[in-house]
């Protein structure tokens, strides 16, 4: 089957800056795909490229296999952005600005009723009359939802669509995203919100320095990953022995959090080891490595 | 939800409606600042006639038989006619660039000559509001018959094209307002006003008269001119030839830009 995204030895040159070098995957139709990566780590480029906002220095893109250069009708056709800035146009009304997107595609009075539709759905009706200037951020942010979405485009790509959106109205985008997946759409999530690509996404592409450094189903990434953390409360005079010292990843007054290898260090020699030295373990407490483990141990970065 | 998309749809080698639906989008958005659009540069051409019809109107006879008021409306209604077309291409796609707006046209479907002529027909039909509205206010201060009306409206429609195909190239190069203020404070007003518009060239000296005929704003009012009262500075397909050969230029250039993204597809 055709994929919904191909990428194929992308690179993108500003000038000095190598934004993209070389990246290479495909998303199949019907996946709920998360690309994450720290700032400037080139997703919003290559979502631009994808979308035709920008021109690729090298490689090719293409959605539903059609050239997002060379056949860029069917390819935008197949496509609906909804961009991260918050942006609009002042001069007319909800309702108008979905029925001139719309146009844009090719849609007429045909379209309208699926407008009235995607209205409801994102609990705008009762502001479709009015400028979109007089909207809240949260508002605004669903406009460019349902912008997207105007022509039934197979693929959606949302690029870091709950940036600044209250936890309610975040919520409610899960929600709707869910939805849109579940009624056959390709979704393309760009989030900084880690667990909420834990939560929603299928397969996750994490993208660093202009490189794809992973590629993996969202579950196996995390099985995978060969630490999990033990997060102790103690209690006790001197100093904590070096051999447990060296697996303390985070310490905050008497709470110590340490990093265990898989088949290699085990919980029992820790408490061992720390009741030898004279200390009392009040508390204990495990967790398994999240999304944000994974994506700091494969850029390096704590910037997510 | 989605529905497969429609492979006719995508096969089609032309987008009219999307094409139909931006240039009605355009002409929204100038009326829907009607008063900013319309007539403010109506109110300004008439402060101008008031101004040198009460100065010169005893003093100037450039054409046997037709006096300096009559002369001087035509010229108006081309200025006017130059800086709004420029105007109406040029700030819609430079707002639309700083506000981010200009993204959903770019997601769009649209091929480079479809957004041209979107664009550039709805600048020509504000000029032509503009024009007509101003042609109808002159009535007011003097009956002007059209002599020649074919060579009016081929004028009009050929100048505003021009002037539209400007405004969008100088959208497409600005960064800012300031840039925008640039191309119409040291081109588009200099070049009107020294065009004609308030005299005959061949009033001028030699050398200046000579140079005015490097300057094609001239031949747009000179050959808009013609129109009204039969007679002009140029033979009549001498600028009809001129403002038919600037346009196919600017609309090569304009064209090219959106064609390979110039300054908007990075």
């Amino acid at each position: 089957m055709t994929q919904a995204i191909r990428v194929e030895g992308v690179h993108k040159r500003f000038g000095d800056l190598h934004a993209l070098k070389g990246v290479s995957f495909g998303i199949e139709q019907g996946e709920y795909f998360g690309l994450l990566g720290p700032n400037g780590a080139g997703k919003s480029t290559l979502i631009n490229i994808t979308a035709g906002l920008v021109r690729a220095s090298q490689g090719q893109v293409s959605v539903m296999g059609h050239d997002v250069v060379g056949a860029f009708r069917p390819a935008r056709q197949s496509l609906g952005v909804v961009p991260q800035e918050i942006v609009y146009d002042p001069f007319f009304s909800v309702r108008d600005i979905l029925r001139i997107q719309a146009g844009y595609f090719g849609c007429g009075r045909d379209a309208w009723p699926w407008i009235d539709e995607l209205l409801e759905r994102l609990d705008l009706t009762s502001k479709c009359d009015a400028s979109i200037r007089q909207l809240s951020g949260g508002m605004k942010r669903r406009v460019l939802i349902a912008q997207a979405l105007v022509h039934r485009p197979p693929v959606v790509i949302l690029d870091e669509p709950t940036a600044g959106v209250d936890v309610e109205l975040r919520r409610t985008l899960w929600e709707f995203t869910r939805e849109l997946h579940a009624a056959g759409h390709t979704i393309v999530l760009t989030t900084h919100y880690l667990e909420e690509a834990e939560a929603l996404c299928e397969r996750i592409a994490i993208m660093d320095h202009g490189e794809l450094r992973a590629l993996e189903r969202t579950d196996d990434f995390l099985s995978r990953h060969p630490f999990r953390f033990l997060r102790l409360s103690i209690d006790g005079p001197g100093a904590v022995p070096d051999a447990i010292e060296r697996l303390v990843c985070a310490r905050d007054n008497d709470e110590l959090e340490l990093r265990l290898t898989r088949g290699q260090d085990s919980v029992a020699d820790v408490l061992d080891g720390l009741r030898d030295a004279g200390f009392r373990v009040t508390d204990v407490h495990t967790r398994e490595p999240s999304l944000e483990d994974i994506f700091v141990e494969l850029t390096g970065d704590h910037d997510a | 939800m989605h529905s497969p998309v429609d492979s006719a749809a995508m096969a089609r080698r032309f987008n009219p409606r999307g094409t139909w639906t931006l240039f009605q989008k355009e002409v929204r958005r100038f009326l829907s600042v009607i008063g900013q659009t319309v007539l403010a540069p109506v109110v300004t051409a008439v402060l101008y006639l008031l101004v040198f019809q009460h100065v010169l109107e005893d003093r100037v006879n450039v054409y046997p038989g037709v006096g300096y008021t009559a002369f001087l409306i035509p010229g108006l209604v081309m200025m006017s006619i130059i800086q709004n077309a420029f105007a109406n291409t040029s700030s819609s796609l430079t707002q639309s660039k700083i506000m981010g707006n200009l993204v959903f046209l770019l997601f769009a479907p649209l091929s480079a000559v479809e957004i041209f002529v979107a664009f550039v027909g709805a600048a020509i039909v504000r000029a032509s509001c503009v024009a007509v509205v101003l042609y109808a206010v002159g009535w007011l201060f003097i009956p002007l018959p059209l002599q020649a009306p074919l060579a009016a409206i081929a004028m009009l429609v050929l100048s505003a094209g021009c002037l539209a195909v400007f405004g969008l190239i100088a959208g497409i190069v600005a960064q800012k307002f300031d840039h925008l203020a640039a191309f119409q404070n040291f081109f588009i007003m200099p070049f009107s006003f020294l065009s004609g518009v308030f005299y005959s060239i061949h009033s001028l000296p030699e050398f200046w008269e000579q140079a005015s005929r490097f300057n094609p704003f001239f031949y747009m009012i000179d050959g808009f001119r013609y129109g009204f009262f039969g007679v002009a500075d140029a033979p009549i397909a001498h600028s009809l030839g001129v403002v038919t050969l600037f346009f196919l230029i600017l609309a090569c250039v304009a064209l090219w830009m959106l064609r390979t993204g110039y300054k908007i597809r990075s």
